[in-house]
C-alpha cells in the first residue's frame, strides 16, 4: 500500500486555503445525520468534539476519567505559541514554520507545519473569545514570553498553568454542546478497540470503568484523540493514566503506526531520586528564560556537593560552569530539549553531576532576583517554585533548583495524511495521538498549539470532506463485526484476568520502563537495541505467564486497567527499539551515538532517512513491515542545526 | 523499592461499591520513605495486597501533581490532608511520623456518592457547569485577541478564579455539603471578564438552580471551604455569586429565559 501524505499542490502559504476550498462539504440538513466518535477529551478532542458539534454532527466523546477536564492536556504548565508578532520582534508565520521545522530536525512535513503556523493566529483568538485568562499587560494587551529553540517572544502564557485554562476553554465549549444535546459524554469508559467494516472505520468498544459493561458504539468516522505514549518509560512526566492502549490496538487493526522511536526527553525535570517515583515533575521549560543552567567546573567540587560538604552558593563563580551559555553563546538557557537535555547527561557522564545521585545540574534563580527582585520572580514563576519546594523539600528562592531530563512527549504516533486520516479510511488521529507535525522534536509550546489547531480548525474541515463522500445513510449496528469485536475483547480480558502468577503488573512496567530508558532513552546504539529487543521479548512472555491480577471484569478493576494497558506498552516497546534500530543516523530527539558530529551534535543522513517510518502490523509475534513517505522540501534548505 | 524507615498504620475505608456498605480495615504501611508522596504510599500497600492476590484499594488519581483535579482523600479528617492549600497527591511522607495512625476516607457527601473504596462519583459538578458555566462562542471567526483589552488586575483576579481544580474538597469539607465555593469559582471568572458579560445573569441563574437540583446544601458563611480548599480560593468568589444572584433575580429576571438550549 502506498502512502499518500496528500498534501495539496501550490505554494507553501496557500496549500491550505486551496485545500479548504476543494473539500466536499456537508449539506447543513444532512449534517445532523452523522454519528461521530471522538475518543478523547484533552485539547485535541475536546475542541474537535465541541466545534464538529456546533456544525451539527452527532458527536459521542469518550474518556477514562471521571471528567472530561481531568485528560491530561490539564498539566502542561507552559504556554502555547502563536505567529502573532504582537512583540514586533519579527515574528511571522513563516518564522514559526521555519522555526519547527527545524527545531524537528527536517523531520516533518512542510505543509503540515506551515498550517499549524498560519492556523495558530486563530487559536489565540478563538480562547480569549472563551474566557481563557491569558496573563496581560497593564494596558490590557496580552503578555508573552520566549521559550527554547526561538529567539522571539510568541508565547502565551496563563502563569504556570496554561494547559489547564485552555483545556477548560475547550471543555466549556464542549459542556455547552453537551447542554444542547449535540455531544454525549461518556466519562469513565475506555475505549478497547476499533470496529472496521469493509475497510471503513465504523464504531469503537468500551469497557465501562464502572461497571464493567462491555459495549459498542457505530459512529461514521472515529476519532482517536487519546494522547502520547511518554508512559512506556514507566517514568514520564505524563500523567499516571496516558496510554497508547487506542492507538496501538487501532494499530492492530490495520493503522500504520509512525517514528514511534521519537521521544522527546525534556531538560527541566526533577530528578529521579529513587525507586520510589512514580512520575517526574516537569518543571517548566520557562524557567530557562531567567534561570541559568550550571553544573560545578570539576569532579571534585561536584563530589563535594554531593557529599553535601559544601552547598551550592559556596561554589565561586569561576569554578561553574554554565555549559549552555557556554557552548551556544547566541540562544544560550533557550536552546531547543533535545540540545540541553544531551548536554545536561554529558555532564553527569563527566561526574560532573549534583544531588545524591549525581543525576542533576543546576537551575539558578540566585541572579535573576538580584536583577528583578524576590517578588518579581515570585510572580513570574511562583507556582513552579512552590511546586518544587513540595516535593523536594528544598527552597528554590535560597538554593539552586536540580534539574535533570525526563521523557516527556512523544513525537511519533498514528501515521495521518494532511487531512487527520488515518491509512484507515474512517479513523482519524489528532494531537499528540498522530505523529505529524514536529518532526524528531517538539519545540516547548507547540504540542498545544497542534492539539488546538487540529480539533478547532483542521478536523472540521477534512472530516466533512470524508462524510460527504460515504454518505449519510446509518451505520449497521447488526453488522457482525460489531459482535465480533466484542467478543475479542472480552476474550482478551478474561485472558488477563486469568492471571494468578506472582509479579505484579507494576513490577513489569517498572522493568519495561528500565529498559527503555537505558537503550532507547537520551542515546541508543545498534548493540543495545538489539539487546533491548530481545528483553523486551522475553519481558512480554513472561508478563503472560506469570503476572498476577485481582478482581472480576464487572466491576470497578484498576489491575484490570493497568493490565491492559502495560500490555500494549510491551508490544509498543518491542516496536520502538526495532524503530531506533532501523533509523541509523541521529536526529532531533533520536540520538544514535554512531552518529554525531564531531561537536556531539546529531547527525542526520538527509541521504537515506529523509522518510517518515510507518509500521504495518501483521500478526502476533510477526516482525512489522515498513513502509517509507519520503519527506520533500521544497521551501526549506536542509542544513546542519546549530544553535551557536 | 527504595526503602525509608517510616513504619504506619492505615485505617482505610473499604467499600466495594454503592450498594453495600463500608467499613474501616487496618493495613500496614512499612518501609516508606518520607521523600514518597502519600499516593505513592499507597502504591506500596497495593502492591503488597496485590501479591497476596488481594484487592488493592481503589482511590482516584491522575496527574499526581495537583493540577487535575482527581485525587480525593480524606485524610485524618480533612479533605487532602493536614496542609494547606495542597492536593493529596502533593502531600509527602515528611508530613507524617514514624509509627504515627492515618485514617483515610472517601469525600463525604450524599451528592458524592462512593463508587468503590476511595472513589467517590462527582460528576454532578459537571452537570453544573454543563447548566451554563461557558462562554456561547463557536469556532471560527472570533475577532482578534487583543481588540479586547482586558486591564491585569481584572485578568489576573479571573485567574485566581479560574485556578479552582473542580477537586470537590470544599464540599467534602463543609457541614452543609455545600457547593457554593466550586460554582461561585467558576461564576466570578466569567462575570469579571468582558467576554462573560452578555451571559452574566442567565449563566448564575441556571448554574445555581442546577446546583440546588443536586441536593448540595446551603451556604452558612462557615468558611471551612475556603481554608481547606488546595487552590486558595476566596469566600469572595460567594459574595460575587450571591450578588450577581441577586442582582438577576430583582432586575434581571426576564433575561433568565433567553438562555435556553435547543437546536444550534
Ligand atoms: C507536565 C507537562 C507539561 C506540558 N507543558 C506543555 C506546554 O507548556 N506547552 C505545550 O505546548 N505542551 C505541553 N505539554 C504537552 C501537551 O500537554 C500534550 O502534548 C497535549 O496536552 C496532549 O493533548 P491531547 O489532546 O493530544 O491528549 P491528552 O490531553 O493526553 O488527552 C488524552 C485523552 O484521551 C483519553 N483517552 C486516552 N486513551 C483512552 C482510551 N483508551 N479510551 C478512552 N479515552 C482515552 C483520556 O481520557 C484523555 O481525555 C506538556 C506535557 C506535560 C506532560
Ligand atoms: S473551590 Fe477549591 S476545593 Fe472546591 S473544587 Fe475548586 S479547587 Fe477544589
Ligand atoms: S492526581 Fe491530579 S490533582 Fe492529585
Amino acid at each position: 500500500m502506498s502512502l499518500d501524505a496528500k498534501i495539496p499542490q501550490g505554494p507553501l502559504a496557500e496549500k491550505w486555503s486551496k485545500h479548504k476550498f476543494n473539500l466536499k462539504l456537508v449539506n447543513p440538513a444532512n449534517k445532523r445525520k452523522y454519528d461521530v466518535i471522538v475518543v478523547g477529551t484533552g485539547l485535541a478532542g475536546a475542541s474537535a468534539a465541541a466545534s464538529l458539534a456546533e456544525l451539527g454532527y452527532n458527536v459521542k466523546s469518550f474518556c477514562f476519567q471521571d471528567s472530561p477536564r481531568r485528560a491530561h492536556s490539564i498539566a502542561a504548565q507552559g504556554g502555547i505559541n502563536a505567529a502573532k508578532n504582537y512583540q514586533n520582534d519579527g515574528d511571522s508565520v513563516y518564522r514559526l514554520f521555519y522555526d519547527t521545522i527545524k527545531g524537528g530536525d527536517y523531520r516533518a512535513r512542510e505543509g503540515n507545519v506551515y498550517r499549524l503556523a498560519e492556523v495558530s493566529v486563530n487559536i489565540i483568538d478563538q480562547c480569549v473569545a472563551q474566557g481563557v485568562p491569558f496573563a496581560r499587560e497593564y494596558g490590557g494587551l496580552l503578555d508573552n514570553r520566549s521559550f527554547g529553540g526561538s529567539q522571539v517572544s510568541r508565547t502565551f502564557y496563563a502563569r504556570g498553568q496554561t494547559g489547564q485554562q485552555l483545556l477548560l476553554g475547550a471543555f466549556s465549549a464542549l459542556n455547552r454542546q453537551i447542554n444542547l444535546g449535540k455531544v454525549k459524554m461518556y466519562t469513565r469508559t475506555e475505549m478497547l478497540d476499533v470496529v472496521i467494516i469493509d475497510g471503513h472505520a465504523k464504531g469503537i468498544v468500551t469497557r465501562n470503568l464502572i461497571t464493567g459493561a462491555i459495549e459498542t458504539h457505530s459512529g461514521h468516522a472515529v476519532l482517536l484523540a487519546t494522547g502520547g505514549y511518554g508512559n512506556v518509560f514507566y517514568l514520564s512526566t505524563n500523567a499516571i493514566g496516558s496510554n497508547v492502549t487506542a492507538a496501538w490496538r487501532a494499530h492492530k487493526r490495520g493503522a500504520y503506526f509512525a517514528n514511534p522511536c521519537y521521544t522527546q526527553i525534556h531538560p527541566t525535570c526533577i530528578p529521579v531520586t529513587g525507586d520510589h517515583q512514580s512520575k517526574l515533575t516537569l518543571m517548566s521549560e520557562s524557567l530557562r528564560n531567567d534561570g541559568r543552567v550550571w553544573a560545578p567546573k570539576t569532579k571534585e567540587i561536584a563530589e563535594k556537593l554531593r557529599k553535601k560538604e559544601i552547598t551550592a552558593a559556596q561554589v565561586k563563580e569561576d569554578e561553574r560552569d554554565y555549559f549552555l551559555e557556554r557552548k551556544y553563546p547566541s540562544f544560550g538557557n533557550l536552546v531547543p530539549r533535545d540540545v540541553a537535555s544531551r548536554n545536561a547527561k554529558e555532564m553527569a557522564d563527566e561526574g560532573k553531576g549534583v544531588g545524591t545521585s549525581g543525576l542533576a545540574v543546576y537551575l539558578d534563580f540566585a541572579e535573576a532576583i538580584e536583577r528583578m527582585g524576590e517578588d518579581t520572580v515570585r510572580a513570574k514563576y511562583g507556582n513552579l517554585f512552590d511546586m518544587y519546594y513540595q516535593i523536594t523539600d528544598e527552597n528554590p528562592y535560597k538554593q539552586p533548583m536540580r534539574i535533570y531530563p525526563a521523557v516527556h512527549y512523544t513525537m511519533g504516533g498514528l501515521w495521518v495524511d494532511y487531512n487527520l486520516s488515518t491509512n484507515v479510511p474512517g479513523l482519524y488521529a489528532m494531537g499528540e495521538c498522530n505523529f505529524s507535525d514536529h518532526g524528531a522534536n517538539r519545540l516547548g509550546a507547540s504540542a498545544l498549539m497542534q492539539g488546538l489547531s487540529d480539533g478547532y480548525f483542521v478536523i472540521p474541515y477534512t472530516l466533512g470532506d470524508y462524510l460527504a463522500t460515504i454518505g449519510p445513510k446509518p451505520v449497521d449496528k447488526n453488522h457482525p463485526a460489531f459482535e465480533k469485536t466484542k467478543q475479542d475483547v472480552i476474550a482478551y480480558n478474561n485472558k488477563l484476568l486469568a492471571l494468578k502468577g506472582n509479579k505484579t503488573v507494576v513490577e513489569y512496567h517498572r522493568e519495561l520502563g528500565h529498559i527503555m530508558w537505558e537503550y532507547c532513552g537520551m542515546a541508543r546504539t545498534a548493540e543495545g537495541l538489539t539487546k533491548a529487543k530481545a528483553m523486551i521479548k522475553a519481558l512480554k512472555a513472561d508478563f503472560w505467564k506469570n503476572a498476577i491480577l485481582t478482581g472480576e471484569n464487572d466491576e470497578v478493576n484498576a489491575a484490570l486497567e493497568r493490565a491492559g494497558r502495560v500490555a500494549d506498552f510491551i508490544e509498543l516497546g518491542e516496536l520502538m527499539v526495532t524503530d531506533a534500530l532501523n533509523r541509523n543516523e541521529s536526529c532531533g530527539g533520536h540520538f544514535r551515538l554512531e552518529s554525531q558530529t564531531e561537536e556531539g551534535e546529531a547527525l542526520r543522513d538527509d541521504e537515506n532517512y529523509a522518510y517518515v517510518a510507518a509500521w504495518e502490523f501483521r500478526g502476533e509475534d510477526q516482525e512489522e513491515v515498513l513502509h517509507k513517505e519520503e519527506l520533500v522540501f521544497e521551501n526549506v534548505k536542509l542544513t546542519q542545526r546549530s544553535y551557536k | 523499592m527504595s526503602q525509608g524507615n517510616m513504619n504506619l498504620t492505615l485505617k482505610v475505608w473499604r467499600q466495594k461499591n454503592s450498594q453495600t456498605s463500608g467499613k474501616f480495615v487496618t493495613y500496614k504501611a512499612e518501609g516508606i520513605s518520607p521523600d514518597m508522596s502519600f499516593l505513592e504510599m499507597l502504591d506500596v500497600v497495593n502492591e503488597s495486597l496485590t501479591r497476596k492476590g488481594d484487592e488493592p484499594i481503589y482511590f482516584d488519581h491522575d496527574c499526581r501533581e495537583g493540577i487535575c483535579g482527581s485525587c480525593s482523600l480524606y485524610i485524618n479528617g480533612r479533605p487532602h490532608g493536614p496542609k494547606r492549600a495542597i492536593t493529596t497527591c502533593q502531600l509527602h511522607m515528611r508530613s507524617f511520623s514514624d509509627g504515627e495512625t492515618i485514617t483515610i476516607e472517601p469525600w463525604r457527601s450524599a451528592a458524592f456518592p462512593v463508587i468503590k473504596d476511595l472513589g467517590t462519583d462527582r460528576s454532578a459538578f459537571d452537570r453544573i457547569q454543563q447548566a451554563g458555566g461557558f462562554i456561547s462562542v463557536n469556532t471560527g471567526g472570533a475577532q482578534d485577541a487583543n481588540a479586547i483589552l482586558i486591564p491585569k488586575v481584572v485578568a489576573d483576579e479571573a485567574f485566581n478564579s479560574a485556578t479552582c481544580i473542580q477537586c470537590g474538597a470544599c464540599v467534602a469539607a463543609c457541614k452543609n455539603a455545600s457547593a457554593m465555593l466550586f460554582v461561585s469559582a467558576k461564576i466570578t471568572q466569567l462575570g469579571l471578564l468582558p467576554q462573560g458579560q452578555p451571559e452574566r445573569y442567565s449563566r448564575v441563574q441556571s448554574m445555581v438552580a442546577q446546583m440546588d437540583a443536586e441536593g448540595f446544601g446551603n451556604c452558612t458563611n462557615t468558611g471551612a471551604c475556603e481554608a481547606e480548599c488546595p487552590k486558595e480560593i476566596t469566600l469572595m468568589n460567594i459574595g460575587r455569586m450571591n450578588n450577581d444572584y441577586y442582582s438577576a433575580k430583582l432586575f434581571r429576571e426576564e433575561r433568565a429565559h433567553e438562555h435556553t438550549g435547543g437546536e444550534n
